[in-house]
């Protein structure tokens, strides 16, 4: 449309070349794109749809936080599941159209604040612009009549302004004299240093992912374990960790102290450990919950605990397996009421001699119409429940079992039988009808522990700490601009003062325009009168050093 | 006092506040009720008279008269006497335990609401235009108190080891300040987009709306409280994640709660930037403080009592 009114250009229109058109046209349309996306109105759509996105990985349960809810889940919803699963709804927050949507608010943010960035390191070098030609157009405005002249007037504010600790430049244009003023270029800083902050988070929790692991594992008292894969029950690497990227340490478990209040609620829990390269004695440490191990960037955690029945096995034919035993795991952290197995595959000389011990372990046992309660966490009268199996546990079967219990599906095949059953007391024993006897011997406690290393944690927390230093400069600062101009009153040889202020940030701008205005009339006025004497004789090439 | 008689005043002096904020209001309504059209002369402030700080363009105390200033004051007052029962509360049920008073979701959720009364009380003191809110803010402060001592009480008892940690002072009163400054915003924003539809139909319609604040003051009302509540809400989601460190061996694991607490302020995050957008100033981005309101009840209710995370210390059954 436009391109009809200089009419020489449409005397000699330029063929548009038809080689680089596409080209062009891509380049355009390319650029386009990019201006929309970098756009605050994509920002805060891509926002919404962060939080969006974020909603399904707390309604549905999370692979990453527990795998049991999510077999629980794919039990209760067998159709549905699996298609819940094809969308990675059970791994959101690994989920490619997570990442995607992240990535393109970041790239986004990098794409709007770069330019601002280096916009304002041009602002900071730059001093503040002109006032604009009419100031009364300014949010805040006001004129001050003094009888000073124009240059000494604007002398006046600009000691005000100084004082204030703003930059002050002054300027003549068309023979008038004017000011303008700036502070408050921290406001924007703090702005860059958020969004940048933003991004040195997201890369910082990018690279502790990528070269991170953590293992865990539960540990009996006196045990103790070596940071390797194999050894853990349950381990996470990243991409980029090998196996032989881990540290070479041991961690070995001296005791352990769960302390309660009267009212039984878990007051403490500590470990004595020993931490050290393999093969050398360690040195003592004790950590407990809130209060972990951390060495050169390898944390040691304890996360829970939990109770080890010990059992006592004796054969018909005289041969004992003293103090066997497997940790029960607690299915109630109240109580610590805890549910296990154990498996003792290698009893007798045949594959169907094995025998197993299901069971409820009660720190401190109640019986009540034969039914085993745990009344207490703490174990002031051990006592267990077991239901003894004999048979072929299918250990060696090639699949997978968990430790924790038996093998469900070897006993409705009939290939293990149950074979007795029995409440314990510590010392109690039961015999099984091929005259085996198992006796209760007593307890040891575990705890579990975590090994993490995480080097992108450091990182993480100083991006952390930046984004809210840059948050806070930039939510509280203000940044203001204040222009003056004198112009001659036209009336009784003085001066009128045009003073406007444009601010940005937070709170109400007007009542501290009114501060400034009244200071400023107060100066104006004080000034005025400590020249009155010398009245009259106003020089008009007033030569006074001032500086620019 | 002995730890239960203590724990018994504590229960005494939260049905007071309740009564007190019943009454408070009782006398908000009354001030409405006797309330005239708001004068025009309103929006002469803020055009350069020396107006005392923080005043808004809402607020002539001087436009009101006799009857609904002596109302506003006693409903002031009983609000005051209100927060300092309610502060009582806590500062009972602290001593009776012997630890902080923000253990469980009763006193967490408690907590919240007096932070949110408090900050309506000050802003209200500064600007006392702003007094014409007391009904929107005590009102729903009532109802989720009466909520909270129905549905969420619990007796005072000692801390699971978990929470025995200095961050728990840390984390937990950011994220109550944070949350209760949210809610005044979250009203506000809700207030504005009623009063905004009231002025936009030319100022006639329902005689409570009229007497609300107008329309761009409860704008800068919302922008105001949301700002200060957003950096105490990121200081206590970094507070959070530095405690999670330690307490469950990794900063950041997407945990029910966390995952809430991350989508509030990512809502926050949205609304602080559509105040600053053209095509989202106004209705939208009040909508959108309005989500984030919503989004932190669902984290202070639905995920401590429904769902099961790390975060399950809120002691209801
Ligand atoms: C990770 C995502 C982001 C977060 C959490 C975030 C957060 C914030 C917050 C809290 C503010 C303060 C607003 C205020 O001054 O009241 C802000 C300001 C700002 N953000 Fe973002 N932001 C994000 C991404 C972006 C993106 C992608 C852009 C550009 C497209 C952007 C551009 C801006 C600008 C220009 C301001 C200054 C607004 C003003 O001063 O008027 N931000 N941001």
């Amino acid at each position: 449309m436009s391109l009809a009114a200089p009419p020489r250009e449409a005397a000699a229109p330029p063929p548009p070349p038809a080689r680089p058109s596409a080209v062009r046209r891509l380049g355009g349309f390319l650029l386009r794109q990019w201006r929309r996306l970098t756009a605050m109105r994509t920002a805060i759509v891509l926002l919404f749809l962060l939080a969006l996105a974020a909603v399904p990985g707390s309604l549905l349960p999370q692979r990453s936080l527990s795998q049991a809810n999510v077999s629980q889940y794919f039990a209760d919803h067998p159709t549905l599941a699996p298609v819940l699963d094809r969308l990675y709804l059970f791994d959101v927050f690994s989920s490619p159209w997570f990442a995607a949507v992240y990535l393109l608010l970041f790239v986004s943010l990098i794409g709007c604040v770069l330019p601002r960035a280096l916009e304002h390191a041009r602002a900071l070098r730059t001093p503040p612009p002109p006032a604009p030609r009419r100031l009364s157009r300014l949010p805040d405005a006001a004129e001050l009549p003094t009888p000073l002249p124009a240059p000494e007037a604007l002398d006046v504010v600009e000691e005000e302004l100084r004082v204030r600790r703003h930059r002050v430049v002054r300027r003549e244009r068309g023979g008038v004299e004017e000011l303008s003023a700036e502070k408050g270029l921290l406001k924007e800083a703090g702005n860059l240093v958020f969004h940048l902050a933003l991004v040195a988070l997201l890369l910082a929790l990018a690279g502790g992912k990528l070269w991170g692991y953590e293992g865990s594992i539960l540990v009996t008292e006196g045990g103790r374990f070596c940071n390797s894969f194999q050894q853990y029950d349950t381990h996470s690497s990243g991409a980029l960790v090998e196996g032989s990227d881990l540290t070479p340490v041991c961690v070995g478990l001296e005791d352990f102290r769960a302390e309660y209040e009267e009212d039984l609620t878990a007051a403490s829990f500590t470990a004595d450990i020993t931490y050290g390269p393999p093969g050398q004695e360690g040195r003592p440490a004790t950590i407990g919950v809130n209060d972990p191990l951390r060495v050169d960037g390898d944390r040691v955690y304890v996360t829970g605990h939990g109770f080890a029945p010990r059992f006592t096995v004796t054969l018909p034919d005289g041969s004992t397996f003293d103090d066997v035993s497997a940790p029960f795991l607690p299915t109630e952290q109240s109580t610590m009421a805890s549910e296990g197995a154990l498996k003792l595959p290698d009893l007798g000389a045949g594959a169907e001699d094995q025998l197993a011990l299901q069971g409820f372990f009660a720190p401190t046992g109640m019986v009540r119409d034969g039914i085993l309660t745990s009344i207490n966490p703490q174990p002031l009268a051990p006592q267990v429940a077991i239901v003894a199996y004999q048979g072929y546990l299918g250990l060696d079967s090639g699949l997978p079992q968990s430790v924790y219990s038996l093998d469900t599906s070897q006993i409705e095949r009939g290939r293990l039988t149950e074979v007795g059953s029995a409440n314990l007391a510590v010392g109690e024993s039961t015999t099984l009808p091929d005259g085996t006897t198992v006796t209760f011997t007593g307890y040891a406690e575990f705890a579990a522990l975590q090994f993490s290393h995480d080097p992108g944690q450091v990182w993480v927390l100083a991006a952390a700490i930046a984004v809210l230093a840059g948050l806070l400069g930039m939510l509280l600062l203000r940044r203001e601009r204040v222009f003056a101009r004198a112009t001659a009153a036209p009336a009784d040889g003085g001066t009128v003062l045009g003073v406007g202020v444009l601010t940005r940030g937070s709170g109400d701008g007007a009542p501290r325009f009114a501060a400034l205005t009244d200071d400023l009339r107060a100066a104006l006025a004080a000034r005025a009168a400590a020249r009155a004497p010398s009245d009259g004789a106003a020089p008009e090439p007033e030569a006074s050093p001032r500086d620019r | 006092m002995t730890a239960d008689q203590l724990a018994d005043l504590s229960d005494t002096l939260f049905s007071s506040s309740v009564g007190l904020y019943s009454l408070a209001v009782v006398a908000f309504c009354a001030q409405l009720a006797f309330g005239r059209r708001p004068a025009r002369a309103r929006e002469l402030v803020g055009s350069g008279a020396p107006a005392e700080p923080g005043a808004t363009a809402a607020s002539a105390p001087g436009a009101d008269p006799p009857a609904v200033r002596r109302w506003g004051r006693v409903a002031m007052l009983l609000t005051a006497l209100g927060a300092l029962a309610h502060a009582g509360v806590l500062v009972a049920r602290g001593l009776a335990t012997d630890r902080l008073p923000w253990g469980n979701m009763y006193e967490f959720a408690t907590a919240v609401v007096l932070v949110a009364v408090v900050a309506f009380l000050v802003l209200a003191v500064r600007s006392p235009g702003l007094r014409h809110l007391g009904l929107f803010v005590l009102a729903p402060v009532v109802v989720s108190l009466v909520a909270i001592g129905l549905f969420l009480y619990v007796e005072g008892g000692p801390l699971v080891a978990a929470l025995r940690s200095s961050w728990l002072a840390v984390h937990v009163t950011s994220a109550i300040l944070g949350s209760g400054v949210f809610l005044v915003s979250g009203i506000a924003s809700a207030l504005y987009l009623v009063r905004s539809r009231y002025e936009a139909r030319g100022g006639d319609g329902a005689d409570l709306v009229a007497r609300v604040p107008s329309a761009a003051s409860l704008d800068r009302l919302a922008h105001r409280t949301a700002v200060f509540g957003f950096p105490i809400y990121t200081f206590a989601m970094i507070a959070g994640a530095i405690w999670a460190e330690s307490a469950w061996g990794r900063f950041w694991g997407w945990d029910p709660k966390e995952t809430w607490m991350f989508i509030s302020w990512v809502v926050y995050a949205a609304y602080l930037h559509a105040r600053t957008t053209a095509g989202w100033r106004g209705r939208p981005a009040a909508w959108v403080n309005v989500v984030g309101f919503g989004m932190v009840l669902f984290n202070l209710l639905y995920v401590n009592m429904v769902s099961t995370g790390l975060h399950s210390y809120g002691g209801v059954d």
